[in-house]
């Protein structure tokens, strides 16, 4: 469960302050399939950062799974983002030196897990992404479709609670797109919190629990839609 | 992140990055190449001295006939003799519990004959001792036989250009050598190279000190050499020996002692000093090179930016982004050194080839100090890039695309 209570988060931008987020409160509960939409600079992207723990709020509180978890240590976070929080990036940040089983297992690798577990691992989140063929191909080799696909390997593989995806489909053709969230949703299904953070009204709909943002404020949630 | 996870991450990174890898390589070889052949150059000189000098004998006094006013070695051939030095004179320093050695010297040259053969050659008059004085060692026979310095016999020993010029393929040893107008019986043949008393010993023929005075029709020793026990009992046996010469020479101080070892210490001393400059201005060129690395580093560091961030979004740690940057400037800081270590040895043996007299290997210090220093070098300067990178914002790391 993912608490948020009061969070304001301020940039300096040059000499003006840039109030990103306004007293955000939320509640996310375990599994819930969540969209926040918004225009550009509206501060979804920043939620989105400070729920995976790459920013830090300028107050407020934050909790995971019961945990305050505002204040905790950088080898802390870090072990709570390994653990728990999956990313999915527009770009889909893949390492261009690594073959596509090699970017899947990178954070194995910086969690210290065996060679052998990985690879065990690895082969079957590959199989499971139909992309056991392209395992040893470099990100170059590789469609677009096919790069977030392992994106989502990477994201996965630590087992995460909650996964959180910054415009998915973004670089992606509608086929691809529609076939990178298709795979987002089954990942849904199996009681992992999905939030996905978008512009596509499309993809935004889908979502179960829609979150409109304006200025750094929430102005919608539909709330859990049983 | 285990060893061999960080060192194949990091081995990945250095063969993406072919140009700055080989900057970084070029510049670390070339400071510990330096190095390595500078303190070999220096090393070698300094062995080469070293070598000259010890191979005129260690713990040794020279006893030279005539006061030298000023001091100093030059000077003694300019200082007037008053009186010689006589065989019973070397025998009489012999009585002193830390002398071990005694050979007096007669120095002159003769003809030297053989059937048709003749040539001019130095001839040093001797005794047994002279072999192990000078550290001398024989092809073949044997050397002057020991016994009682005044004892004279038709005898001697011949350098290997001797025997090779005047007896060609014929053994030398028991043919009968004509030296002047007397005739000497060739018991040895001198394996040793080196020189004595400036003169090549390939070229001397050595027959017992009373024979070369009546050759030379002398009673004069021209040096005689002591050789001490140890080196701490120099100053003693110095003292023994100038108040013996003054008690036979009617309390005249009319001798000059030479110490070899004295003047071989500060050799050392000078061309030791000498060998740790230059490696130390050698060292500078690490520093250069540990200042590349750095820069290099920055700039990688920021091309790498999203990676790093990346990196940070899957659960690294500050310290572990920093310990795979630090890997990286350590892996091209060893394999640097290496390829220094090859170019060094390399340059010392292309050296040792041109000048084959020169013995420049570099000392084990100077390659391993080299080592450890460019690995440290890779360590300091990798280290600033590394906290730039640990630091990144991560959120700006990942826009930054």
């Amino acid at each position: 469960m993912i608490e948020l209570l009061d969070i304001n988060r301020i940039f300096q931008v040059g000499d003006q302050q840039v109030h990103a987020l306004k007293d955000i409160n939320l509640t996310i509960q375990n599994g819930e399939y969540l969209s926040i939409m918004g225009p550009s600079g509206s501060g979804k992207s920043t939620l989105l950062n400070i729920i995976g723990m790459l920013d830090q709020p300028d107050s407020g509180t934050y909790h995971l799974e019961g945990k305050e978890v505002t204040h905790l240590s950088d080898n802390e976070k870090s072990i709570i983002r390994s653990s728990q929080i999956g990313f999915i990036f527009q770009f889909f940040h893949l390492l261009p030196r690594l073959t596509a089983a090699e970017n899947i297992a990178l954070p194995m690798m910086l969690a210290g897990i065996s060679p052998s577990e990985r690879q065990k691992r690895t082969n079957k989140i590959l199989a499971l992404l139909d992309l056991t063929e392209r395992a040893h191909h470099k990100p170059e080799q590789l469609s677009g479709g096919q790069r977030q696909r392992v994106a989502i390997g990477r994201a996965t593989i630590m087992q995460p609670k909650v996964l959180l995806a910054d415009e998915p489909t973004g670089n992606l053709d509608r086929h691809a797109g529609h076939e990178v969230i298709k795979i987002l949703e089954q990942l849904n299904q199996q009681d992992i919190t999905l939030i996905v953070v978008t512009h596509d009204p499309e993809l935004g709909e889908r979502a179960h629990r829609k979150i409109k943002f304006v200025d750094g404020a929430i102005t919608i949630d539909t709330g859990t839609q049983s | 992140m285990s060893i061999s996870d960080l060192l194949r991450f990091s081995f990945a990174a250095i063969i993406r990055h072919r140009l700055r890898t080989a900057l970084v390589l070029i510049a670390i070889a070339i400071g510990v190449a330096s190095i390595i052949i500078l303190t070999g150059l220096g090393e070698g000189a300094r062995r080469f001295v070293l070598g000259e000098f010890s191979s005129l004998g260690t713990n040794l006094l020279i006893v030279l006939p005539g006061k030298s006013e000023t001091g100093g070695a030059m000077s003694v051939f300019s200082g007037a003799t008053t009186r010689d030095l006589t065989l019973q004179d070397a025998s009489s320093l012999k009585r002193h519990p830390q002398v071990r050695r005694i050979a007096p010297i007669v120095f002159g040259a003769a003809e030297a004959s053989w059937q048709q053969r003749s040539r001019e050659a130095p001839i040093i008059g001797s005794s047994s001792e002279m072999l192990s004085i000078r550290h001398w060692s024989l092809a073949q026979g044997r050397f002057l036989p020991p016994g009682e310095l005044t004892q004279a016999s038709a005898v001697c020993v011949i350098g290997k250009k001797i025997a090779e010029e005047l007896f060609a393929q014929t053994n030398p040893v028991g043919k009968n050598l004509r030296i002047g107008d007397r005739r000497f019986r060739v018991i040895g043949v001198l394996a040793s190279s080196g020189r004595t008393i400036d003169l090549d010993v390939q070229n001397i023929i050595i027959i017992p000190a009373v024979s070369a005075q009546n050759l030379f029709n002398t009673p004069a020793l021209f040096r005689i050499l002591v050789e001490t026990r140890t080196r701490d009992s120099q100053e003693k046996v110095k003292k023994f020996i100038i108040n013996t010469m003054k008690s036979r020479h009617q309390g005249e101080e009319d001798i000059t002692i030479i110490s070899q070892d004295a003047l071989l210490g500060t050799f050392d001393k000078i061309l030791t000093a000498l060998t740790l400059t230059i490696s130390g201005i050698a060292a500078i060129s690490l520093t250069v090179a540990g200042i590349l690395i750095m820069n290099i580093m920055l700039i990688t560091v920021s091309q790498r930016t999203t990676e790093i961030g990346l990196l940070k979004a899957l659960g690294a740690s500050r310290y572990q982004i920093q310990i795979i940057f630090m890997t990286d400037a350590v892996l091209l800081a060893i394999a640097g050194a290496t390829l220094g270590l090859f170019l060094g040895q390399g340059g010392n043996l292309f050296i040792h080839q041109l000048f084959p007299a020169l013995d420049n290997s570099a000392p084990t210090w100077s390659v391993v100090s080299a080592f450890l220093v460019a690995i440290c070098t890779g360590l300091i300067f990798g280290a600033m890039p590394a906290r730039r990178a640990a630091n990144l914002n991560p959120v700006q790391a990942l826009v930054h695309h």
